[in-house]
């Protein structure tokens, strides 16, 4: 009979995950899964709805990345409203927001959620190995990510309005430039900003250069990649085409207007999991699965246009002789890259005095369907809505960064699983690499509420014909 | 680390307005922001505390964390919060006690931390409206609080408004192997 060893919840990930590996009677790993309890039901919500509140209610869904939710909804309906091309401002506010979200997040996951694993070694004690043993070991370091995380936020505040319900992106265009006072206010902490995000792309290289054979063994599979790039390859987070690759670098499509993604890409519905398994449609379920994020878009782009993240990039590629990187602790070193990234546009924005244009707001033929699509901090998020004559939502079509990487997640994992256990018992060391590996995508399980007293956990070991063995919850 | 002497008192309600009664936080910081007329307070309202939330707390004297309760007792409880290490389930989001240890450890701060526990009922859907159990204890929770902040008696209602039961917030360490 198989055996069935259930680990809940995976600490230092957003909402809810519970992780299954499934033994055969030999006792060795026959498969692994993921299991996210999303919560359903947003797209039914949001119909019925007006249009033009989309970009502020969709925030709503995730308390995490409300900034990505707001900008690819506004995307969606600057098409509803017949919008092509924004004014200089309003691109230019967008993208500051937009960049400003990269930047928090990231610095968030990195000093917060992962270096306490590179800093102190997965198989550190958990009593040790968090953010505030780096805060009583490393202060330096959590002092940064505290104020890379605030500068951050700084931004979305003076491009959105406001921390719930950011109101700066509306259909067409944005309801606010950026005033003198506002400007000068973030250019005073640039140059720190720049510095600390050079810190950290160091940091993280080194570790991965380092430990390169670790990173080799650990959750290393080849996979395609999923990202938007500039009509002349560069990444750009807020902007562009979708490009895919496969694991050696091949192209599988390119320059694809997202507009059409339904043309490139499925979602396939499994019975073991609410979230769906997202693939690219001319190569099919089984093998068609691709990464998104940090990891996928270095891999994807041709270069970075901005001089000190192109040079990491270089870097980056340079250690698998410049074809695409397939380890999932590489995620690290790309996600700080990308910080890099969006400080230096940051600063660069900064300096333009379109920001302080009033050009806000186009208008232009209404549409009754339409697709926004950004590069969230987790990966490729889209959104996708039908409007009614009367200007209400009839149909709406998410699928978020954390379902694209659906797949590659329950690989890390089975990968983990079958190289770090042994027998039957979970040991705090499979633990604690189960919860890097899922760690490393950055997943967003947020979808939950988080009020005091919540947080029910339910560890459960179940026979091969699913009947529950053993079952225990925490609070 | 705090570079300037903290002062006043920062409010924070936190939850999503678009679930319902986890709305319960966010609501409360807007209704006091709208009465208005507050002498050294600070209110701000967020979807949840996060790290950053820190260094304002490090600002202030006194931090009120506003949150809504699935299981306490209802209208509403009050009690001191200390600083804890405790590692939290997530930390893209993160507890009252550990933001408070962060703002001490990390920024040298002094300030002392309170948690108001409003007790919400419904959060499995999305909504934006209160119960309306939730109604009558956000009430409850605004007359509360509109005294509060203008007596500063927070000693004395932290005895008065005691949940009494087990330890808040301790959502460290929180998986089982089997």
């Amino acid at each position: 009979m198989s055996t069935k060893i259930t680990i809940e919840p995976v600490t230092r990930v957003e909402g809810h995950g519970k992780v299954t590996i499934h033994l055969d009677d030999n006792n060795q790993v026959e498969r692994a899964r993921l299991h996210i309890v999303e919560f359903r039901g947003f797209e039914r919500f949001i119909q019925g709805r007006p249009f033009w509140e989309v970009p502020v209610t969709i925030q709503r869904l995730c308390g995490i990345c409300p900034v990505s939710h707001h900008l690819a909804a506004a995307k969606a309906m600057d098409r509803i409203v017949g919008v092509d091309v924004l004014t200089p401002v309003a691109e230019k506010m967008r993208r500051l927001m937009h960049y400003g979200q990269i930047f928090q997040s990231h610095s968030l996951h990195f000093f917060h959620l992962c270096s306490p694993d590179l800093l102190f070694g997965f198989d550190a004690d958990v009593a040790i190995r968090n953010v505030i043993g780096v805060a009583q070991k490393h202060p330096e370091l959590a002092v940064q990510g505290v104020m890379m995380r605030k500068y951050g936020q700084e931004i979305i505040k003076a491009t959105a309005g406001k921390k719930i319900h950011g109101t700066g992106a509306i259909p067409g265009g944005i309801n606010k430039n950026l005033s003198i006072e506002e400007r000068d206010a973030l250019l005073k902490d640039i140059d720190q900003q720049i510095e600390w995000a050079q810190g950290a792309v160091k940091l993280a290289q080194d570790y991965t250069v380092s430990h390169l054979d670790e990173a080799l063994a650990f959750a290393n599979f080849p996979s395609h990649h999923l990202s938007l790039v500039r009509e002349d390859g560069a990444m750009d987070l807020y902007h562009g085409n979708l490009r895919a690759i496969d694991a050696a670098g091949e192209t599988v499509f390119d320059q694809v207007d997202y507009a059409n993604y339904t043309n490139y890409i499925a979602e396939e519905v499994r019975d073991y999991s609410y979230m769906k398994f997202p693939y690219i449609k001319s190569i099919g379920p089984e093998d068609g699965w691709y990464r998104v994020g940090p990891l996928a878009r270095v891999n994807a782009c041709n270069f970075i246009d901005t001089p000190l993240a192109e040079a990491s990039r270089q870097a980056f590629m340079a250690v698998t002789e410049g074809k695409p990187n397939n380890l999932s602790l590489a995620y690290h070193w790309a996600r700080m890259i990308e910080v890099l990234h969006a400080v230096e546009k940051i600063q660069l924005l900064l300096h333009d005095p379109d920001l302080q244009g009033t050009d806000l707001l186009l208008k232009g033929d209404r549409r009754e369907e339409a697709v926004g699509l950004i590069e969230a901090p987790r990966g490729t998020l889209f959104h996708h809505y039908k409007v009614n004559e009367g200007g209400q939502v009839t149909m709406c079509n998410l699928i978020v960064s954390t379902t694209n990487n659906n797949e590659p997640m329950n690989r890390a994992v089975e990968s983990v699983a079958k190289t770090y256990l042994s027998g039957q018992t979970i040991t705090e060391g499979l633990l604690n690499h189960v919860e890097v590996a899922i760690r490393a995508y950055d997943p967003c399980l947020s979808c939950a509420t988080h009020a005091l007293g919540r947080m029910p956990l339910e560890v459960q070991v179940l026979d091969r014909e699913g009947s529950v063995l053993d079952r225990r919850a925490t609070r | 680390m705090a570079t300037t002497a903290p002062s006043g008192v920062l409010v924070i309600g936190y939850g999503n307005p678009g679930r319902l009664d986890d709305g319960l936080g966010p609501l409360l910081a807007a209704a006091l922001e709208e009465a208005g007329g507050w002498t050294d307070v600070t209110i701000d309202a967020d979807y949840q505390l996060t790290v950053e939330d820190a260094a304002a707390i490090a600002a202030h004297d006194v931090v009120i964390f506003m949150d809504a309760d699935t299981s306490g007792p209802a209208p509403f409880w009050f009690e001191e919060v200390e600083p804890c290490a405790s590692m939290s389930f997530s930390t893209h989001s993160i507890s009252p006690q550990a933001v408070l240890e962060m703002a001490h450890s990390l920024l040298g701060a002094q300030t002392r931390g309170f948690l108001l526990g409003v007790r919400g009922y419904e959060f499995n859907e999305f909504g934006e409206r209160l119960s309306p159990n939730a109604v009558r204890n956000y009430r409850e929770a605004f007359r509360f609080m509109e005294e509060l902040l203008r007596d500063r008696r927070f000693d004395e209602y932290a005895k008065r408004y005691a949940k009494h039961s087990q330890p808040l917030g301790d959502d460290g360490a929180l998986r089982r192997q089997t």
